[in-house]
């Protein structure tokens, strides 16, 4: 029986800094055998284990078809991430993964693929922007909404930049506080609907961040005749094991580690948004 | 399979242990009343076993007793059975070390199974571990350290004759009888005990004892004591399935009730013979060379169970306690098909403040009239 | 009582500048019996690896004098009791770039915040106990560091517990925050199945309420917890006080629980006066 605990060594091949607490890590598998065998899709995750100090959940940005390092993009908030924030191109982590469901690929060919995120939840969306991107002809129109709390929480301004720039796509921000040279939007990622021109029946939407925000959101998408069965959202919980069986992640019936992060609106409508689970 | 039932003269159960060995149990387990408690430890011999010992089990309060007579099963279960010996309260799950050059090697703990015996187990002890092995042993990532545990236990049942007051498993379906899940299962007489077979194995070991036939009036009489307990047991779930019920009053003002009152101390996830949970925790050594990697059991009591860096899913008590209880008698339904208590009534006679979850129950699903 | 984060933050960016440095500590004493310190002492081997991997530049207790030094990691011992500690104190803040304070005197007041309660003060009681009380320059209060300077890390307990001081110290070489479990005690003395004194005896353990860290000690020896790691997070004392007056106790038995080692603790506090108004 394999032991799904035990991690495999990976390689720091690559460090980016996004921001002064936003980090990129590209890493490679050193057993080549690994590397030959492992495969994701958009919005699954992986446990990252620094050595000595702990794992932590983080989800994949990396093309599932790209045979080069996973990469993951860091926010550093507490004692794991910002220990892994002083990682150097060479240094050694664990990782184990990866784990979840992703976003629902086959479901969203054809249609158009509406991302919406708020604050700094977007690495999960992050994956499926660039799937999208690197198939484009089997899918519709791509539009991305992403509202911040401050015009510079944008980590991925320099990339919406150039997504903005495609065809067939659309990018619209909107900061619930402005700043001399934001272009964008002020206010809740929600006054951004009315303006993206949301085909209810085409459109599937993909959603990430606070959960206040999401459920705001759909709020605002039902309103606008998207059915509930289009709607897809990735939500974070406490995890310790990431394979079941430690409990923390769950949300009434789920374990968000298996049944989620990513879940179908429906499944987690009556969840979403009580406290305390 | 259920094989026929024989007869175990009371002077026997020390060959009942011999033989046990003599199959390769390097380790028999069995209950012995320790600091004022039923706790299973290793057995010498059948003297170990608590002769004419009795229980007394009320919210809160458990007492060992005096009695009479030269029974040794006649107690309802201590504070743990067969949880700590499949999911261990604590145990390395991996070790990484690091070499000069910064590379990581990861090992197994090494942490192996001995062959054990335990006598005595519960028919909710037995629903339990069925339990826990679905959660642990479900695909696609069975713990193998549970399989080796799991694998490594031979079960003697002993049917439940003297449940406490705080017992309900006959409201839950899952005891006082053991039905299935043991290798040998007992029934306790005055002179003695009527042994059935449960598995192969089981049936290999008694063979060894050359026992005869239990007669019909001995039979008879052990069905009799455990039809007996399930009558006597004053405690009770309203249903076997209250998920309907209980996800309709998530907002319950009775949650606030209860939460003034639950310490949030975590014992009846402890001491919940089906509770899973647990956290990791890496334990370096002071030169920095290699790291252990522990689970360790945790409990939705705890802070760290919901802790999200900014803030705790489950910051008020109130939110802790119903995550457990709700866990145990209506989410466990989506997740494993049947509700996560089997009715032994540990939470209820461990809790330091006597909180009775058939008396929550009770309040929360009361109609909001009465 | 909000629930403590389980972070520090900002001290280890300081702690983090000198990465190549071998790392200078220091380890001060305040108020105390001494008793946190031999948690260092009495390491034995792990003291040895201790020397190896850092500078102690002040260790009065184990040889190494220098007060005054400048340092990247100060352990702190004992409660601030008198004017000359008071500003002691901001001296050892003022150099060192991360502060520990360890142990029940510096994380809560200790036993001698039993004074606090005095409404008198406490010169009436260094009267009644020293020859020559004008020798004796002491505060009315026993308190904890943290009421005084910025405390980065908290290891509670009396004493504190020698593997949780060396975990603590390892992480923080590793340039992260060290966990800090402020669990109940009973969630690791169920994980040790020891049989619970309260429920089985009677007996009024303080377990549901206190911090956890001393590995369950009382009741493996089936004595009841006398709470010496302080409050745990959310701690229930209200009800925990209420059982244990339906166990048989007085009121001022049940006041006197909260009333010991951590008595200057919040949440002992406010406990121990609601039963003190009792009596
Ligand atoms: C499915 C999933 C995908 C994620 N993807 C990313 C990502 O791509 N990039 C990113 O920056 N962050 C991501 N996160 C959040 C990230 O896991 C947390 O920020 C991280 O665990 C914090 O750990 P820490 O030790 O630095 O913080 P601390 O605050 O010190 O937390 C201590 C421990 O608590 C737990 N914990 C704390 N916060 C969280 C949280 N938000 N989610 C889960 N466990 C938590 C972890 O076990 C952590 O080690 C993801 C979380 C989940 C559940
Ligand atoms: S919930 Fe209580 S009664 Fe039910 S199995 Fe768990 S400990 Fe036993
Ligand atoms: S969530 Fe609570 S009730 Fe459910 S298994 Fe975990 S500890 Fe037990
Ligand atoms: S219900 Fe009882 S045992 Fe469970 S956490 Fe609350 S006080 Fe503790
Ligand atoms: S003995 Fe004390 S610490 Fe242990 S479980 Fe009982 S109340 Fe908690
Ligand atoms: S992370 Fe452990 S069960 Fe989901």
């Amino acid at each position: 029986m394999p032991d799904p605990d035990r991690p495999v060594e990976v390689e720091v091949v690559d460090r980016v800094e996004e921001t002064p607490t936003i980090y990129t890590l590209h890493l490679r598998f050193t057993d080549p055998g690994v590397a030959a065998s492992y495969r994701s899709r958009p919005g699954q995750f992986n446990m990252l284990y620094l050595y000595g100090v702990g794992e932590v959940p983080i989800s994949i940005v990396s093309d599932p078809d790209f045979d080069g390092p996973v990469e993951h993009t860091i926010r550093s908030v507490g004692r794991v991430t910002r220990g892994m924030e002083r990682l150097q191109v060479g240094d050694r982590l664990g990782l184990r993964g990866p784990y979840g469901r992703g976003w629902p690929l086959e479901d969203a060919e054809d249609r158009d693929v509406v991302i919406v995120t708020g604050g700094l939840g977007c690495a999960p969306v992050v994956s499926m922007i660039r799937y999208v991107l690197q198939r484009r002809e089997r899918f519709g129109r791509l539009t991305i909404l992403q509202g911040v709390k401050h015009t510079d929480d944008l980590i991925w301004r320099r990339q919406y930049e150039s997504w903005q720039r495609l065809p067939n796509t659309q990018v619209l921000l909107a900061a619930d506080v402005g700043g001399p040279n934001w272009p964008y939007s002020v206010g809740k990622v929600t006054v951004l609907f009315d303006r993206a021109g949301i085909d209810p029946e085409r459109s599937i939407v993909m959603l990430c961040g606070p959960e206040i925000m999401m459920k705001a959101s759909i709020e605002r998408l039902l309103a606008l005749n998207v059915p509930a069965e289009s709607l897809w959202l990735s939500i974070e919980r406490n995890m310790q094991c990431g394979v079941g069986h430690c409990g923390h992640c769950q949300v009434g019936p789920y374990f968000v580690c298996q049944d989620g992060p990513v879940f179908h609106y429906p499944a987690l409508r009556s969840w979403l948004g009580v406290t305390g689970f | 399979m259920q094989s026929m039932a024989l007869f175990l003269p009371r002077p026997s159960l020390d060959a009942l242990i011999q033989a046990l060995r003599a199959c390769g149990y390097e380790r028999v387990l069995g209950a012995v009343a320790r600091d004022g408690a039923i706790t299973l430890q290793a057995l010498g011999s059948a003297s170990d076993l608590p002769v004419g010992v009795r229980d007394r089990q009320e919210p809160g309060h458990y007492r060992l007793e005096r009695g009479e007579g030269e029974r040794c099963f006649a107690w309802a279960n201590g504070p743990q059975a067969l949880k700590p010996l499949t999911f261990a309260p604590r145990e390395t799950l991996w070790r990484c070390e690091r070499d000069a050059e910064g590379r990581l090697v990861f090992q197994d703990a090494g942490e192996r199974s001995v062959p054990t015996a335990v006598i005595g187990v519960r028919a909710c002890d037995l629903a339990a571990l069925k339990i826990q092995e679905r959660h642990f042993l479900k695909a696609p990532y069975p713990d193998p350290r549970y399989a080796d545990r799991r694998e490594s236990l031979f079960l003697v049942a002993v049917h439940c004759s003297h449940p406490a007051s705080t017992c309900f498993c006959a409201s839950t379906g899952d005891g006082p009888r053991a039905e299935s899940g043991f290798d040998l299962a007992l029934s306790e007489l005055d002179d003695g005990f009527v042994v059935t077979a449960g598995t192969e194995r089981g049936a290999a070991v008694v063979e060894r004892l050359e026992l005869d036939r239990a007669s019909p009036e001995q039979k008879a009489e052990a069905d009799a004591e455990i039809d007996a307990a399930a009558q006597r047991q004053v405690r009770a779930l309203p249903s076997r399935n209250l998920r309907e019920g209980l996800y309709a009053r998530l907002e319950h003002p009775h949650w606030d009730q209860v939460g003034r009152r639950c310490l949030s101390c975590g014992n009846c996830t402890a001491v919940c013979p089906t509770c899973f949970c647990h956290a990791e925790q890496d334990e370096p050594v002071l030169d920095g060379s290699h790291t252990d990697h522990l689970r360790q059991w945790d409990s939705c009591f705890t802070a760290v169970h919901s802790y999200m860096g900014h803030f705790l899913v489950r910051e008020e008590t109130r939110l802790r306690y119903r995550q457990w209880l709700t866990h145990k008698l209506a989410s466990w339904h989506d997740q494993y098909g049947r509700s996560g208590c089997v009715g032994c009534g540990r939470c209820i006679a461990w809790c330091p403040v006597g909180i009775d979850i058939t008396a929550e129950v009770a309040a929360l699903l009361e109609p909001a009239d009465a | 009582m909000a629930t403590p984060r389980l972070t520090v933050t900002d001290a280890l960016d300081r702690l983090n500048e000198r990465p190549q440095a071998r790392p200078r500590i220091a380890v001060h004493k305040f108020s105390s019996c001494d008793g946190c310190q031999l948690a260092f002492i009495n390491a034995g081997e792990a003291l040895l690896q201790l020397a190896e991997l850092v500078d102690i530049v002040h260790f009065a207790e184990a040889g190494p004098m220098d007060p005054e030094a400048a340092v990247d990691l100060a352990f702190v011992e004992g409660s601030i009791s008198t004017p000359e500690e008071a500003e002691r104190i901001q001296t050892v803040r003022a150099n060192t770039r991360f502060l520990v304070s360890i142990g029940a005197c510096a994380t809560s007041g200790g036993l001698q915040a039993l004074r606090n309660f005095n409404a008198d003060g406490a010169a009436g009681w260094t009267e009644a106990v020293y020859a020559q009380p004008e020798f004796i320059h002491s505060l009315d209060t026993a308190t904890p560091v943290a009421e005084h300077v910025k405390v980065d890390l908290e290891l509670w307990g009396c004493p504190v517990n020698a593997r949780q001081v060396f975990q603590a110290l390892r992480q923080l070489l590793f340039g992260v925050a060290p966990v800090v479990d402020r669990d109940k005690l009973c969630v690791e003395c169920k994980r040790q199945q020891h049989v619970c004194v309260l429920v089985a005896k009677g007996e009024p353990c303080m377990g549901p309420v206190t911090h956890t860290g001393c590995g369950a000690l009382c009741p493996a020896f089936g004595r009841d917890c006398y709470a010496c790691f302080g409050p745990a997070e959310n701690p229930n004392t209200a009800a925990l006080a209420r059982r244990f007056e339906g166990l048989g106790l007085l009121p001022e038995a049940v006041a006197r629980r909260f009333h010991l080692i951590n008595s200057h603790a919040p949440a002992f506090r406010t406990e121990w006066l609601d039963w003190q108004e009792r009596t």
